[in-house]
């Protein structure tokens, strides 16, 4: 349905127009209790108002900072749209954050009142409460556990949603106020480098990208999204916030995180997001469990796993294909991709995307033969998401697309830049680092290396500044060296070194999934993650891998110097907790260059073994110590032609 | 779930007096007096062979003693069918689990409810009346339990495909179907790994605050009983030689020397 954004400017007036033309249908589903609790558009609507007002009465103004923490909960989103019914800016955190990252952030922001999902979350807030000074009030969402807390500043929403007798003309008068140059939001980056930066987005950001967004797919009132990534991240926000209000589709909320699979089964969701780490997960886990089926089913499963790779992405594409193929490609739907995508939850999926990180060109088009319209999009924060993104039937898994409509993209110095209508506001309170981002001309620096292809579509490299060079002068790219190592399944995480270095040597992270079930059917004893990743035959393993990447590296003229040289297993998982990795899953190099830079200089000296102790943090907070004594494994590299040498 | 109520009427929910119980020629309990407050958290602990499991089993009605009296709510209880022990308000969860192994989660807890259920055979044929405005309160009740316990994603996996923890949290869940009054635990932390000794103590403390119940608790794992309990009991060799808050009982020469030996 098209509707006029120049009057709907905000998203109060969004939702209010919502409340009355989609006024019965679905908004928000939550399973509680097992079973499907469903929110209307009106119910969304009225709760938002009552709660506006019980913000208003704790002291919420206009333009005024109210945080939201926790997993996805129809109260939580309740709460944004109450906060942007009054003009106040909501500012989500990530639920996974321990006190002092949310202390950063809470009092950079200013938050006057935060309102969280559980007790979990009122403990870490009440922990740095004595050191934020603005904030008075906290609003919970689940009671369990929380009845003997006898904090002044504790309160309950519920209290709040069934107050009676509230006049919300008040709130309605306030609808009429907003305009479509406020803050609609403000997102934290996740902090790849130094601390986290508060961006702000207008509606006119939102809208205007949001609205192209939904043209695109042209998603309708009946599609269905399963909300499960966190909040804080600017993709829940335009994915399922955003496009549910201007296209009126229903977001679904999990009952918890371990019931995701189940969840995503039973709503089928038609527009599906997820990392490319969640989408290798599905893989690596759908092929250890057809490892353990019976022959039969494994060679037809084999079988047509061939003729979807053949045939599956041109049928997708809408390409001519041969009557035997589509014959073959039925019949395989028929037995194995249709069960299957049953079985993942992706039956009904429409549009699906993936970004934040590379993902390996197998397991793209592992899903796009399936016949799961796979795409990948190129976005940051800053720019309201959408940078450039697939369009169906112009898909090439080595690229991340074309520009979005509205956005240019030009290269300067190997770095990518763009302007649009979703560029951000600035950074709160940080001229200094907006002025560094964006130019007079309203370019935005991305931060990555990137090049234009014949066709228009965007390839990226690496983030620009961790393109280093080898001291015989060629690039050292180390994200598309860990990229290509981590698409192989039994490597989690990997990170390259050689800027300023001789060869190339990397750290590597087993996937504990994928290598135990290995380690199961090749009779490998093991006791625990350090064991496993300290046997000689995983070590092999890996060994086996690398070499391939090496192989690859080798034909490429520019990168055959960025063979791998060296490698060693960590024995531990790089973790968000310890700091290692970003709360998007992106590796911090400059911290782990410091805790590691031993191993580093083990791997360059020539030594066979080196002994290491690392602090890790447990998930309740608690610190503890790890040990072990790290082997290092010389690898084989070859010429420039693909020869070993 | 709502709070409800906790049931004051009686400030000693069970009242044992010099209870002799022997098997043969073999004394399990000797003289042991024993009070259950309403509303507390009761561990009794011994070292093995003390009689604690005897002890538990006195407490739920299952052994008669050759002497003594044992009281609920005041009034002197006689030999009782077991399911009569169940409608008093008595649950318990075993040191072995004893679930249905083939059968889920929900299910299982679901049979916690058998005793609430009032049955019609018709109408449940025919799924009308009162017999589904039935099922679907026992389903609710179920699906809260499930709720607190935190194991939704557990809900239809058959019991035996299941961690041993798990078990133990599916096996409480069956308990607390019955919505006891008191609630027996017999080693609910033994075999557990830290972290499940964690959750299971917050969930013990968590159905003690919230339902008000009344719990009896054999614990081997002292940091556990000490943290948890309000009173302390303690057998050796079938006598009750110390009974108190922890701090009391930590302290008492009989204990140490139960516990430790006597040199």
């Amino acid at each position: 349905m098209l509707r006029d954004y120049s009057k709907l400017n905000t998203f109060s007036k969004v939702l209010r127009n919502n409340a009355e033309v989609y006024s019965n249908k679905p908004c928000i589903r939550e399973k509680e209790y097992g079973i499907w609790q469903t929110y209307t558009w009106k119910d969304f609507y009225h709760q938002a108002q009552v709660l506006a007002l019980g913000l208003r009465d704790k002291g919420l103004k206009r333009g005024d900072k109210i945080s939201i923490i926790g997993d996805n909960r129809p109260n939580l989103y309740i709460t944004i749209a109450a906060a942007q019914l009054i003009g106040a800016v909501p500012v989500p955190c990530y639920q996974d954050s321990v006190a002092e990252e949310l202390q950063y952030i809470l009092e950079h922001a200013e938050v006057k009142i935060v309102v969280v999902e559980n007790q979990e979350q009122v403990d870490k807030v009440l922990e740095i409460l004595d050191r934020l000074p603005n904030l008075k009030t906290i609003f919970y969402d689940d009671p369990r556990g929380l009845e003997n807390y006898k904090n002044k500043e504790i309160h309950s929403l519920k209290l709040v949603f069934d107050s009676k007798d509230v006049d919300l003309s008040w709130v309605d008068s306030e609808i009429e106020k907003t305009s479509d140059d406020e803050i609609a939001v403000m997102l934290y980056t996740s902090g790849t480098t130094g601390r986290p930066k508060g961006v702000l987005l207008s509606y006119q950001n939102i809208i205007s990208v949001t609205s192209k967004a939904c043209e695109i797919e042209k998603t309708t009132v009946n599609d269905e999204v399963v909300a499960y990534l966190p909040m804080a991240w600017v993709g829940d926000f335009i994915f399922c916030v955003a496009q549910s209000y201007l296209s009126g589709f229903c977001i679904n909320c999990p009952e918890s995180r371990d019931t995701l699979t189940t969840d995503l089964r039973e709503i089928g969701p038609t527009y599906y997001f997820a990392p490319p780490r969640v989408w290798e997960g599905m893989l690596t886990q759908l092929m250890v469990r057809m490892q353990d089926t019976a022959k039969l089913k494994l060679w037809i499963f084999n079988y047509f796993m061939v003729v979807a790779k053949k045939w599956g992405n041109d049928i997708l594409d809408k390409k001519s294909v041969s009557i035997w193929g589509r014959c073959l490609y039925n019949l395989g739907y028929l037995f194995v991709y249709g069960p299957l995508k049953n079985n993942l939850g992706l039956t009904r999926v429409r549009m699906a995307y993936t970004a934040g990180e590379a993902m390996g060109p197998d397991t793209f088009l592992f899903y796009r033969s399936l016949g799961i319209n796979l795409k990948v999009l190129y976005g940051q924060t800053e720019a309201t998401v959408f940078v450039s993104l697939h369009r169906d039937s112009d898909v090439d898994p080595n690229t991340v697309g074309p520009a979005f409509p509205g956005v240019e993209i030009k290269i300067e110095d190997d770095e990518v830049l763009y302007r649009g209508t979703g560029v951000f506001k600035g950074y709160y309170k940080n001229d200094e680092a907006t002025k560094a981002t964006v130019n007079s001309e309203g370019w935005v620096k991305t931060g990555d290396a990137g090049v234009l292809d014949k066709s228009g579509h965007l390839k990226i490299i690496d983030r620009a500044k961790d393109v280093g060079k080898l001291n015989s002068g060629k690039m050292f790219a180390p994200k598309y060296i860990e990229n290509k190592l981590k698409f192989c399944g039994i490597i989690k995480e990997a990170v390259a070194f050689g800027d300023k270095k001789d060869f190339v040597c990397c750290f590597i992270n087993i996937d504990l999934e994928a290598v135990a079930s290995w380690a199961e059917r090749n009779n490998v004893a093991y006791s625990g993650y350090i064991d496993l990743a300290s046997q000689e035959e995983v070590y092999d393993l890996i060994a086996k891998e690398i070499l391939n990447v090496n192989k690859d590296l080798s034909k490429d003229a520019e990168l055959f110097e960025s063979q791998i040289k060296r490698f060693l297993i960590l024995h531990k998982e790089l973790d968000a907790d310890d700091g290692e990795l970003t709360r998007t899953n992106k590796v911090r190099r400059g911290l782990i260059l410091e805790r590691y830079g031993k191993l580093v200089e083990a791997m360059y000296k020539n030594d066979k073994e080196c002994f290491i102790e690392t602090e890790v943090t447990f998930e309740d907070g608690k610190k503890g110590k790890i040990s072990a004594d790290l082997k290092i494994k010389d690898m084989e590299v070859f010429d420039l032609e693909g020869v070993a040498a | 779930m709502k709070k409800e109520s906790v049931n004051h009427e009686y400030s000693q929910l069970m009242d044992i007096k010099n209870v002799n119980l022997s098997f043969g020629g073999l004394k399990a309990l000797i003289d042991v007096d024993l009070q259950v407050n309403t509303g507390e958290i009761l561990a009794i602990i011994g070292p093995n062979g003390a009689g604690k499991s005897s002890m538990l089993n006195v407490i739920s009605g299952i052994y008669v003693p050759q002497q003594g009296v044992v009281k609920w709510k005041g009034q002197i209880r006689k030999k009782i069918a077991p399911h009569d022990i169940a409608r008093m308000g008595i649950a318990r969860t075993f040191q072995n689990i004893a679930l249905f192994k083939g059968m889920s989660a929900l299910d299982n807890i679901l049979i916690g409810r058998n005793i609430l259920m009032k049955r019609n055979i018709f109408l449940e044929m025919l799924y009308l009346g009162s017999s589904k405005s039935q099922e679907i309160e026992h389903r609710k009740k179920v699906e809260e339990i499930i709720d607190f316990l935190e194991i939704q994603a557990i809900r239809k996996t058959p019991v035996s495909r299941l961690p041993y923890g798990l078990q133990k949290r599916v096996e409480l869940g069956r308990a607390l179907a019955l919505e006891p009054e008191l609630l027996l635990l017999d080693e609910p932390m033994a075999g557990m790994n830290m972290e499940e000794k964690e959750d299971m103590c917050r969930f013990v403390l968590d159905v003690n605050e919230q339902f008000g119940t009344t719990i009896v608790l054999i614990e081997h794992d002292m940091g556990v009983v000490m943290d948890i309990s309000d009173r302390v009991a303690v057998l050796d060799y079938g006598i009750k030689i110390a009974d108190g808050t922890p701090d009391e009982v930590r302290s008492e020469q009989k204990v140490i020397d139960a516990y430790l030996g006597v040199g």
